[in-house]
């Protein structure tokens, strides 16, 4: 393991760069998420549509086409960014769909009584949805959700190969390409640094699924 | 268990379409449908129904399953969205889905059979969510308004539990309490008491008899005689999507005119 040991500083941030655009993309996916499966239920037929289009197309495309379209088609129509803002905006766009659909599954168990006994008082759509439905379908999503963003973490690899840079993954591609390291020890390293985060997103989930469950 | 309702002065010639003014009502029309009909596919649900509901009213419906007396019920805060009529409520139409829907809704209250708390909040919560989010009322007079309804209800200590740590007929107790927080015009009941254990079917039916004691207009669809007769203005009588027979209390229970109302009673009336 010498390779890893002596190179623990260039591991520790490009963990932390990971961990980086975790965090964003984590955000980004949820909230943009959360909004298309609204849009997915709302009794307009426009954003249902809009909805169902986003997930058809962003959920059957491979992640790599997302992030070419990102880095190198949005360049030519004229859209500037640095990479990582390409790679942690299309990596959000892609999990967008699969948390979207994660959450619809929640809001589909929630029972109807629910929603309907809130329009009943007068609550708005968005407020039937962010103060009855939502909260209670996110924790019946719990599950299924912490699979699509573990599913995210080993993603952001992805986008640490588009370029990214000095991310875990890049780490590992500048020990052995251009230091000329052996990939066997340098790789584990790699692997893990990502167990450390997706175990740990692990043990946290679990938490946090005892901690919203509800009696119902 | 003081279940008194309202006596009941009914002289013998009295006609099927009682006024309110003869009942517990101020005689002004509030809930009127106008040549309401509904479709489910092939299904006539509702049948060019002509109903109305006067200020301070309690009209009782009954009928057989699937006769359309809960779809009539839900119709009028647009739960259930009519294919032909007019619905009016104090004299505005019900508008399209919406924000002035929702504002139209918080002048209704409903209550479900399957009570429909919300299920994440607690007791207290429940009835401060809609005076707090709809009416924009303060958080601390809300809350004193909604620990006032439930200590008017019998739930007032269980104000800090959930809704799955109570029985049915408490939840169904806070579910009343949740609407009338709204300060709605007419309640609409929506068979109250059907999910609920015997025991638990009068403390429920105590609190409804005495809203209606309180004049609080009232559209209940129901099976219970008991109070249709105690605390019922007028009965209203479904079968297969159609208004039959409207009626007294006293009249309809005693000498119903259609035959359809007739073996129905003689039915529910045999055990």
């Amino acid at each position: 393991m010498e390779p890893v040991l002596d190179n623990l500083d260039l591991y520790w941030s490009g963990f932390l760069r990971s961990l980086g655009i975790i965090g964003w993309s984590l955000l980004g996916s949820m909230v943009l998420g959360t909004v298309l499966a609204a849009f997915r239920v709302s009794p307009v037929a426009s954003l249902r549509a809009f909805g169902t289009a986003w997930v058809t197309l962003v959920r059957n495309c491979p992640l790599t086409i997302v992030l070419f379209f990102m880095a190198f088609g949005l360049p030519e129509v004229g859209v500037n960014a640095s990479f990582y803002v390409f790679g942690v905006t299309g990596l959000v766009i892609y999990t967008s769909a699969f948390v979207c659909e994660a959450l619809r599954s929640g809001i589909n168990a929630v029972d109807r009584g629910q929603a309907e006994a809130a329009r009943a008082i007068g609550l708005t759509f968005g407020q039937t949805m962010t103060q009855v439905v939502l909260p209670q379908a996110f924790r019946s999503a719990v599950p299924p959700l912490g699979s699509v963003q573990i599913a995210m973490f080993k993603n952001s690899a992805v986008v640490g190969a588009f370029g990214v840079g000095a991310d875990l993954f890049s780490v590992g591609k500048t020990l052995t390409s251009a230091q000329g390291y052996a990939y066997i020890p340098v790789l584990t390293g790699v692997a893990i640094g990502y167990l450390v985060i997706t175990l740990t997103a692990g043990v946290l989930l679990g938490l946090l699924e005892r901690k919203v469950a509800i009696a119902r | 268990m003081a279940r008194t309702g309202r006596v009941w002065i009914v002289s013998g010639g009295m006609t099927t379409h009682r006024t309110a003014a003869e009942g517990g009502g101020s005689g002004e029309p509030l809930v009127v449908l106008d040549h309401v009909d509904k479709w489910y596919g092939d299904l006539h649900v509702l049948q060019d129904i002509e109903l109305t509901v006067h200020r301070g009213e309690v009209v009782v419906v009954i009928g057989p399953s699937g006769s359309g007396k809960s779809t009539l019920c839900r119709a009028i805060n647009r739960l259930e969205p009519i294919d032909q009529g007019t619905i009016t409520l104090d004299g505005e139409p019900l508008p399209a889905e919406g924000k002035e829907l929702a504002a139209l809704r918080a002048e209704v209250g409903m209550v479900f059979q399957s009570f429909n708390l919300f299920a994440h909040k607690t007791i207290l919560e429940n009835v401060m969510l809609g005076p707090v989010k709809v009416r924009g009322i303060k958080k601390d007079a809300a809350e004193k308004r909604a620990r006032e309804l439930l200590d008017r209800v019998g739930v007032g200590h269980q104000a800090a539990k959930y809704p799955a740590q109570l029985s049915g007929g408490q939840q169904q107790r806070v579910a009343i309490a949740r609407a009338l927080a709204m300060e709605p015009k007419v309640m609409l009941f929506d068979e109250p008491t059907s999910a609920l254990d015997p025991e638990m079917i009068s403390e429920v039916l105590d609190v409804m008899v005495d809203l209606a004691e309180r004049g609080m207009t009232m559209v209940v669809v129901t099976h219970e005689m008991g109070f249709a007769r105690t605390a019922g203005d007028r009965v209203v009588f479904m079968a297969d999507g159609a208004i039959v027979e409207e009626a007294t209390p006293e009249q309809f229970f005693t000498n119903p005119q259609s035959d359809r109302a007739k073996d129905f009673l003689g039915k529910i009336l045999q055990h």
